[in-house]
């Protein structure tokens, strides 16, 4: 049996308490329920597990599997449009539009996420700050709700249910299909730079500066560096270049096959790691094929197992641009003082592209991005440590990478839940839902 | 560019290998039951670069249906260069230990009604001294177990048919490969609890296509289970009698 996971594998769902549907393209349909009734089933879409925390499970209801849903329906090889279902992954797109020069007009750090869980999420890239979420380029979709409709929705067709679809959390019904428009690139491969900076200073002269003649900018960094050499990292920049010859499509050869003992990552060896990864001999101009630039770690598969069979806990947070320089000392700081390593660290800049998503994550500000082995109650401290500073600073953290943010601070974090309560259809829900916003039973 | 029929081509395993074809910009004819399933598929096999794509939606375990079913694929296409035989059911062991009609409607699905598609198909390729013949059989036809041996009987015999039936064609030029995949994870199976030994239909289609290409004539897949059913094979009968497997 497959395991309905998400990727932190933090928190597990007993096998038991929530049951899977397979969803099979134009024949699915809900069963009859009383809406009133106690013990109406709840639904959620499914499609491949990549978000880290709860917004993909559904204790006690039905996740509805997309697996299937993995058929192409139109593609346009001049305009660059191209139409396919929900459950198709980006690794599928990849393979389809490569060799006619077309790319995804942003793309999360892996290819293994469904176009579903891409909207569901309002995923963002290395390219935030020139193109936006990946929501602004869903020219229509079809989304199917609990009451048996089936609506078109656009920019100009039901346009507050698209807008609150994008983003949400797959709250609003099941999306069968997605109509997107693609990037034109002039080759398969990245023209990259990596220069290394030695403290956060450097770090915002070094984004700011690349923001204009660079598609995309990222960087890993130190989380465990301190004093002047506090947030040192790598930054990454790249566009896109042509390739000389036809880019070969491999699957990963290389794979976690066990859950890795849960002390394999600690302070001492993040650490060393972080070391040799910072003062590594470094290339600083390259040409290198789009995969590797974009998904270093699918070329692992199942990289999840590092952290143990206890899982881990992601924490991707924004900080709105007033207040970077101070919000980023205090939260790297607390970091690197709490011991607690965090083993990919990344730092980045988004640009003031508004997405049409109603709860969308992405705005104006730097975002963190971190990741700690779950060590129970001592994790979950921490992460509230560092809630209290994204509060502080009217920030935000990321739903799809969260398994533990309070009632409170997402309340705080998403205004507009309130006006998105109302879209959400009436037999769907989540785990995530439930618990951060515990008022109602559903 | 070559003229493709897919007989159960919704079936995960099918559905997988088409798409291989699909891309290389063959004429498609598929077959199977579900016309909602075949429309996505059309679609999709059309973005993936197939020149042509014509679906037909028809019960294949019924004989009756065969003779005109090849005609109008042939009519379609202007002929048929390979074809793939990829539909079949597990069946319930249990009921057909009980129910003798139940074993003969198994029987009838995965074998009886696949010997009455190739009598025609062989007959036409024979004539035409091309073509290829890939069917879907299974290493549970080499040796009969009591977890399965009504499966393992239909497949058995279907692996003996296609042994003939390649050394009859062989002088005509007719590719015949018989395909046996081990362990699958597709709705088939999806009540089996999954272990090492488990692939995805991907991985099979990747075999298939590979082995029609290169015109191998039997193809465990993975190549592995060729070994394990080796060993599988050589238990002598007095100690296999008493294995549950």
């Amino acid at each position: 049996m497959k395991k309905y996971q998400s990727w932190g594998r933090y928190p597990k769902i007993d096998k038991d308490k929530q049951d899977v549907y397979h969803v099979y393209p134009d024949s699915f349909s809900f069963p009859d329920t009383n809406e009133d009734a106690a013990d109406a089933p709840l639904f959620l879409a499914y499609g491949q597990g990549r978000s880290y925390g709860d917004v993909c499970l559904n204790e006690d209801g039905i996740l509805l599997d997309t697996q299937h849903l993995d058929h192409f329906i139109e593609y346009d090889k001049e305009k660059g449009i191209l139409r396919c279902e929900a459950g198709v992954t980006f690794e599928n797109i990849l393979q389809l539009i490569i060799p006619h020069n077309w790319f995804l007009p942003v793309t999360p750090g892996t290819k293994y996420v469904s176009v579903g869980g891409a909207i569901a999420n309002d995923v963002h890239g290395k390219n935030h700050h020139k193109a936006g979420t990946f929501g602004r380029y869903i020219l229509k979709f079809e989304l199917l709700r609990s009451n048996g409709d089936r609506l078109i929705c656009s920019p100009t067709e039901n346009t507050e249910l698209f807008n609150a679809t994008i983003g949400g959390l797959g709250l609003t019904g099941l999306i069968n299909w997605v109509e997107f428009s693609l990037k034109k690139i002039p080759g398969s491969n990245i023209e990259q730079e990596t220069i290394r900076f030695n403290n956060l200073k450097e770090f915002y002269s070094l984004s700011d500066e690349s923001d204009k003649d660079w598609e995309y900018t990222v960087a890993w960094i130190d989380c465990l560096a301190t004093g002047d050499e506090l947030g040192r990292g790598l930054f990454i920049r790249g566009n896109h270049c042509e390739a000389k010859k036809k880019h070969k499509f491999k699957t990963s050869k290389l794979s976690i096959p066990f859950d890795a003992p849960g002390f394999l990552l600690n302070k001492y060896t993040v650490n060393a790691f972080n070391q040799l990864y910072f003062k590594r001999p470094i290339k600083q101009f390259s040409v290198v094929d789009y995969d590797p630039f974009f998904y270093p770690l699918d070329a692992i598969a199942h990289w999840n197992r590092l952290y143990g069979k206890r899982g881990f806990m992601q924490y991707q947070c924004l900080i709105p641009t007033e207040h970077r320089e101070a919000a980023m000392n205090e939260m790297l700081t607390i970091i690197s003082e709490s011991g607690q390593a965090s083993f990919l660290s990344v730092l980045k800049e988004f640009g003031d592209i508004e997405s049409p998503g109603l709860l969308s994550f992405p705005r104006k500000g730097t975002t963190l991005a971190l990741d700690f082995p779950n060590r129970g109650q001592k994790t979950l401290d921490l992460l509230n440590t560092l809630d209290t500073i994204t509060l502080k600073y009217n920030g935000s953290v990321y739903p799809a990478k969260d398994a533990r943010m309070s009632p409170d601070s997402f309340a705080q974090y998403y205004p507009n839940w309130k006006e998105f309560e109302s879209f959400i259809d009436p037999h769907f829900s989540s785990s995530f839902k439930r618990r951060v916003s515990p008022s109602q039973k559903k | 560019m070559s003229n493709i029929l897919i007989l159960g081509a919704t079936s995960a395993i099918a559905k997988h290998t088409t798409r291989l074809f699909a891309a290389d910009e063959h004429n498609l004819y598929l077959v199977a039951r579900n016309k909602d399933k075949l429309t996505s598929m059309k679609q999709d096999m059309l973005v993936r670069g197939a020149t042509s794509v014509n679906i037909e939606s028809l019960d294949l375990s019924d004989d009756n249906n065969h003779v005109e079913l090849i005609k109008r694929a042939t009519d379609t296409m202007g002929s048929i260069d390979t074809v793939l035989v990829a539909y079949g059911t597990l069946g319930n062991q249990k009921e057909s230990e009980k129910n003798y009609a139940n074993t003969l409607k198994e029987l009838q699905i995965n074998c009886l009604s696949v010997i009455s598609l190739l009598t025609l198909l062989a007959n036409q390729f024979e004539q035409q001294g091309s073509g290829t013949i890939a069917v879907i059989s299974s290493p549970s036809g080499d040796r009969g177990r009591q977890s399965n041996y009504i499966y393992g009987t239909a497949k058995g015999a279907l692996t003996i048919f296609l042994q003939g039936l390649r050394n009859r064609l062989a002088k005509s030029k007719v590719h015949v490969l018989t395909i046996k995949p081990g362990f699958v994870d597709t709705p088939m199976t999806k009540d089996f609890k999954k272990g090492l030994l488990w692939v995805s239909p991907e991985v099979i289609s990747k075999g298939i296509y590979n082995a029609i290409k290169k015109k191998r004539e039997v193809a465990y897949l993975p190549f592995f289970w060729r070994y394990i059913m080796l060993i599988i094979k050589s238990i002598p009968e007095k100690i296999f009698k008493y294995l549950s497997l």
